[in-house]
Formats: structure tokens, sequence, C-alpha cells
């Protein structure tokens, strides 16, 4: 953002990486494969790089709202710094505090899940997704974010991309508005459960697993992250993938 | 005639006036806690109300459930028109009264409400069926050990006896109509397609037993209903009142926004902005801040209301992904506490006393429980009158990392990390684009 910014170029919009997508190996991959996603598109954007803090959602889920309130207003100053209008992220607890949290303390921005971009995008016609590709009669499954679904009522952007790659969309009996938990949220991705008879991501990967998919499509790096380690667990792994929408969409534009 | 006036008279304004005396001590418990502006948004609000508690919109997610509750709902509704008429004789010592006036009209009202009573017993049946019979994992969880449990019978049993009340005042009426004797009092009124099934039941007994029945189960039905009213304070049942205000304060915000507090705001405003007076609003100091709540009086009166207004249905705990796996955390048992801890309170007050240092977190809600929630918003969503669960736990959470710095310490690291490189794990900040070359 700081190169573009000295060049005097505005972004079309501003890529929020998030830690996850930042530091995670698997969430990286999927940082790369929304990266190449926006550059087939054509679309001019621009990361915040080493001057992106976390948003602060782990704080405010875990009680911190003084820690919380520090990080966002860092963050508002650079963001309100480059004049940024229009963010985009690849995950729904960053999408959910910039857009929900971050108003309150001085942050306005219109704020969009890289599957809502992407399906603007796709609407637009500025990303051509090759739907002769080996998803064709997949069967995939999605796995609703908290944050995107219930927490912010968005349940069709990512099951319209899934449904443009022509594959087919089986949903788990726990969907949508009902959908459960990965398990992560609310800062739990940081510590350890409590005691309890069964893991939240392993109850969830078995929904999941019911479907008898060949990918389980998620729209979250911390999802991702749970139902991959649920995956393992049960002994699907190479058989059952667990991939974000914006992979599935990125390899067929590779092949 | 004039004895049994003044009687009505008496059961009824007792009866009124030890409901008032309820209603006042619930308001008075509510505002215990802190103000919250919910006043916003008015036509949005009535909407969402007219919706969720009039038209039963999120109960119909569960088609069976939905379907029975409607029924019962409607049939409550319906029935207590009758109410009005059964009052207006009591206090008048008159005999129904309203057939002379509505003619026709009266004969269908009786025969809608008939049907009604017959379905709403059908319903109740089928409720005591799904909690006694049928093990059903929502119903069986163990905060409706006890009370909670007796509770949710006791309603079916009262509403079923209330029923066969109705039927049974109705069809003795209809048999004394037919009698000669009868003609006089129990003039021609109303249809009775139901209890007039019942009425070769009274074959054979004189004409005074049945007046003795007819007039018992008028008297039972009326005072069972006014007592009723009055058992609503001790019971879950009382949703059947707060659901409304309950929808209509409902937090209209999207789920992921959780509440902000201006406090921190000011004191992140003062830390951030160097130039900024510290001592420019010496007033707010004057009471001390805490922040997050430990007990009832620091939640506020909506999250109080909506543990009044909880119907312990468990459709929450149901959904909710830490109680599925075991955990101890039951977003149903959080209002619950809640509820049980402002009673205490609200005793103690009764009484005269101090309020003892007891408190919600962990004399109720234990630890283990607010961490163990992944504020995933399931149970807010499941729940059909608009409580938020979460809301609490997020204030407990609150106090005790604000308060009390105890959070789980693989969270106080996280935090620290955040505090120190801005990201929830020890990476260097200037590596966070480190993605593009690897
Ligand atoms: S928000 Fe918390 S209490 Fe509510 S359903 Fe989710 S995990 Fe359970
Ligand atoms: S909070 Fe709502 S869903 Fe949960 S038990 Fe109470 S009424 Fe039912």
């Amino acid at each position: 953002m700081a190169e573009m910014t000295q060049k005097g170029e505005t972004p079309e919009v501003l890529f929020w990486v998030g830690c996850a997508g930042s530091f995670d190996d698997r969430s990286k991959k999927i940082t790369k494969a929304f990266v190449d996603l926006l550059q087939d598109a054509k679309v001019s954007f621009a990361v915040l790089g080493p001057e992106e803090s976390c948003t602060g959602d782990p704080a405010k889920r875990s009680g911190n709202e003084f820690l919380f309130q520090m990080q966002a207003s860092t963050n508002i100053e650079v963001l309100n710094g480059y004049e940024v209008k229009k963010i985009v992220t690849a995950c729904p607890h960053c999408f959910n505090t910039l857009k929900n949290e971050y108003p309150q303390l001085g942050g306005h921005y219109q704020v969009l899940h890289h599957t809502q971009f992407l399906h603007q995008l796709i609407e637009e016609g500025r990303l051509k997704v090759d739907t002769k590709t080996s998803y064709k009669g997949k069967k995939i499954t999605f796995h609703d974010p908290c944050y995107l679904g219930r927490a912010n009522k968005e349940y069709e952007a990512p099951r319209a991309l899934i449904e443009k790659l022509s594959a087919e969309l089986i949903e788990m009996k726990s969907c949508k508005e009902k959908g459960l938990c990965c398990g992560a949220g609310g800062a739990q991705m940081f510590k350890d459960a409590e005691k309890g008879d069964k893991e939240v991501n392993i109850e969830r990967t078995e929904q999941a697993l019911d479907t008898k998919p060949e990918i389980i499509a998620a729209g979250c790096p911390f999802c991702n992250a749970m139902l991959h380690d649920g995956v393992k667990n049960k002994g699907k792994e190479g058989k059952v993938a667990v991939l974000d929408v914006a992979q599935l969409l990125a390899q067929t534009e590779s092949l | 005639m004039y004895l049994s006036s003044i009687i009505f008279a008496i059961v009824f304004f007792v009866a009124i006036g030890m409901f008032t005396r309820n209603v006042r001590r619930i308001i008075r418990n509510i505002k215990l806690g802190q103000k919250t502006n919910r006043s916003d948004q008015k036509s949005k609000r009535w909407k969402h109300m007219a919706r969720i508690a009039m038209g039963q919109s999120k109960m119909t997610v569960r088609p069976i459930a939905g379907f029975l509750h409607i029924i019962v709902y409607v049939g409550f509704i319906v029935i207590n028109i009758e109410l009005l008429e059964i009052i207006v004789d009591g206090f008048l010592g008159t005999h129904r009264i309203f057939s002379p006036y509505l003619g026709s009209t009266y004969d269908v009202l009786i025969a809608t409400f008939e049907i009604f009573a017959l379905l709403v017993i059908i319903a109740v049946s089928a409720f005591w069926i799904r909690r006694n019979i049928m093990r059903i994992r929502r119903f069986l969880k163990p905060e409706m050990k006890g009370w909670p449990k007796k509770d949710a019978d006791y309603i079916l049993y009262i509403e079923l006896v209330l029923m066969f009340l109705f039927l049974t005042m109705n069809a003795s009426d209809y048999w004394l109509q037919q009698h000669p004797e009868g003609q006089s009092y129990y003039t021609q009124a109303g249809h009775f397609p139901i209890s007039s099934l019942l009425t070769p039941l009274f074959d054979g007994m004189s004409y005074a037993t049945v007046v003795t029945i007819e007039r018992t189960s008028w008297w039972l039905h009326i005072i069972g209903i006014l007592a009723f009213l009055n058992y609503l304070y001790y019971s879950k049942h009382l949703h059947i009142i707060l659901a409304f205000p309950n929808t209509f304060y409902a937090n209209l915000n999207p789920l992921g926004r959780f509440s902000h507090s201006e406090t921190v705001a000011n004191e992140v405003k003062l830390m951030m902005d160097p130039s900024a007076d510290p001592y420019a609003s010496p007033a707010v100091e004057s009471e001390p801040i805490s922040f997050g709540a430990a007990d009832v009086k620091d939640l506020n009166r909506i999250q109080l209301m909506n543990a009044y207004s909880c119907t312990e249905c468990g459709r929450c705990t149901d959904v909710c992904p830490a109680n599925q796996t075991g955990k101890k955390l039951s977003p149903r048992k959080i209002m619950m506490d809640t509820r049980d801890r402002l009673e205490q309170v609200g005793k103690q007050l009764d009484r005269g006393l101090a309020i003892d240092d007891k408190t919600l977190l962990d004399h109720h809600i234990s630890r283990e429980e607010l961490w163990a929630c992944t504020t995933c918003n399931a149970c807010v969503e499941a729940c059909p009158i608009s409580i938020d669960p979460l809301s609490i736990i997020m204030d407990m959470r609150q106090y005790l990392v604000m308060e009390q710095s105890s959070a789980p310490s693989e969270l106080n690291a996280m935090m620290s990390n955040i505090e120190n490189n801005g990201a929830p794990w020890p990476f260097n900040q200037q590596d966070r684009i480190n993605w593009i070359n690897e």
C-alpha cells in the first residue's frame, strides 16, 4: 500500500490478509490463490504488509475490550491515513470485525468477504471460470463460517461460486442458519477445549463426511484448519480435500 | 345471586392484586440491571415482534413442535375471549350474558372455542408425550432436573385440566338447556359441537346434580385461570407475556457486532492522543468503572428481561457446539442461572435484607462454562423469542479478563502476542508479507 501511495496510485481495493493468511502455512495458500484470482481479474489491489496488525477479533471474543480497541484504533489510523474505502478479506473474523465493529471507532469502509468479491467479479465478467474442468459432477459440501453466515447473513455468495464450478453442491445436515461451528471461534483456536466427550471440529467433520464429499469447501482459514485436522483424525486425508472456495476457483484457472 | 357476585369480586381482585404485585417485582428486579437504549428503529421493532412473537416465525423452524405450539397459542388467545364473558357473568351474577346480544355469532364463537379446546387437548397431550415418553435430548439435560422439569409438566397438566373444565362446563350447560326445569336460567345459547358429545354422561342424574356440576366446573375453571396467572411468576411460562417486549427489544444489529464499550473507547482515546487532558472529564470518574459482568446488577435490563422470558425450551442448547460435544456450557442454563440469581437478589430485597456477596459468576455460572463458548451465535439464532445468551457470556468473559485478568493461560499468551507483535502468534510483524515470496 505504501508503495502505491508513493506513486500516487489508488488501488480499487485493499486486500486485508489477516494473521492466519500471513503466517499460517495452510492459510498462506488461500492468500496466494486469492491473489492469483485478483491478478487474473486485473483488479488493482494493495496489501498493508507490515503495517497490518491483528484486527483484535480474538481479543474481543476473549473479553479483552481494551486490547481490541487498541488494535482497532491503530488499524483505523493506518487505514484512514491511506484513505481506504473498500476492503476485501479472506477471513470472516477480520471481515466481521472490520465491517461491524470498526465503524463505532471511526473506521467506515465497505468491507467484503472474498467470496462476495469473487462472486461480483464473475457477475461483472471480469473473472472467468472455466466450467469444463475436473470439478464437473464432483461432490462438494460447504461449511458455513459462523462469522460469515449467522453473524452477517451471507450464505449465498460462496454457494454461488461452487455452483459456477459445475460441481454438485451437497448440504450437510446442519447448514446455513443452523450451521455447526468448526470449533475455532471465540478465540477457541488459541486454547485447549474444555472437558467434554468430543472435539467440536470432529463433530463437524463427521457431519461433513456424512455427505460423502470429495471436497469440503470452507471460507475461513480457521475453519479450514479445524476441518483439515478433523479429516486427518478420521483417516481420510488424501481422500477428502479441505479447500477454500478461492483455492477451488484458482485451481480451475491454472488448468 | 348477590352472594356469588361478592365472592367472585373478592376472588378476582385478590388474584389481580397478587398478579400486580408479581409484575411490580419483576419490573423492580429488571431495573436492577444497567440501563441500555433500545428505543431506536421503532417500526423495525414492531415488525420484528409481529413476525417472531405474534407470527411465531422461529417456532416453525422445527415443524412438529412449531405446529403444536401454534395450536396452543391460537387456542389460548381465542378461548380467552370467552373469559371476558365469564368475568362479566361473575360480577353481575348473570349467565352467558353475551348470547342475547350476539345471536348466531355467539353460536359460532362457542363452537370455535370448543374446537380449539379439543385441539389444545390434543396438542398438549402430544407435548406431554414428547417430554415424558420420547427421549428428546434437549429435555433431558442436567439443568432440567428438578423444578424445571416439574414446572414444564405442571403447565401441561394445568392446561389440560382447564380445557376439560371448560368442556365439562359447556356439556352440563347444554344438558341443562335441554332440561324442562332449566329453561328459565339455562337459556338456549351457543352451539356445542364437542361438549354435546359428553352430555350422555349426565343422563340419569338429577337436575340439581348437573347444576352442581355446571357451577363447580364454572368456578374451578375461572379460579384455575386466575391461579395460573399467578403461577406465571414462578414459571418459565412467563414467556406468554414477556415474549412480546422481549422480541420488541431484540438486538437488531448483525449478530457479529458485539457490544461496544464507550468507557473503554474514551480510555483508548486518551492513551492514543498524548495531547488529551486526562482530567478533562472528572465527572465520569465519580463512580468506579467496572468492566463486564460478575453479577446480575452488572448485566443490562434487556439481558435480565431475557432471563425472565426464557421458556427453557432448549433450542439454544440443542444447537450449541460446545454442548453437543459434551462440554458443560449450555446457553439455556446461562439464562436459567441468571433468572435464579436475579430472583435470589429480589427475595433479599423483598425481605429488606442486604444483598449477599454471592455472584452469578462462580456461584451459578462456572468459568469452565464461559470459556467453552465459541461465540458462534447458534443459540441466538435458534431462540424463538430473540434471547441472547451469548451477550451474557461475553459480558462475564469481559469481567474475567478486564477485572480479574484470569483468562486461560493460552489466551493470555495469545493476547500478549497481539499486544507485542500484532498477531495472535509470536511472529514478527515485519514478516507479514513473506508469503509473497514463498
Ligand atoms: S454462541 Fe456460545 S453458547 Fe451460543 S451456541 Fe455458540 S458456543 Fe454455544
Ligand atoms: S434462551 Fe431461547 S432457545 Fe434457549 S431455552 Fe430460553 S427460550 Fe429456549
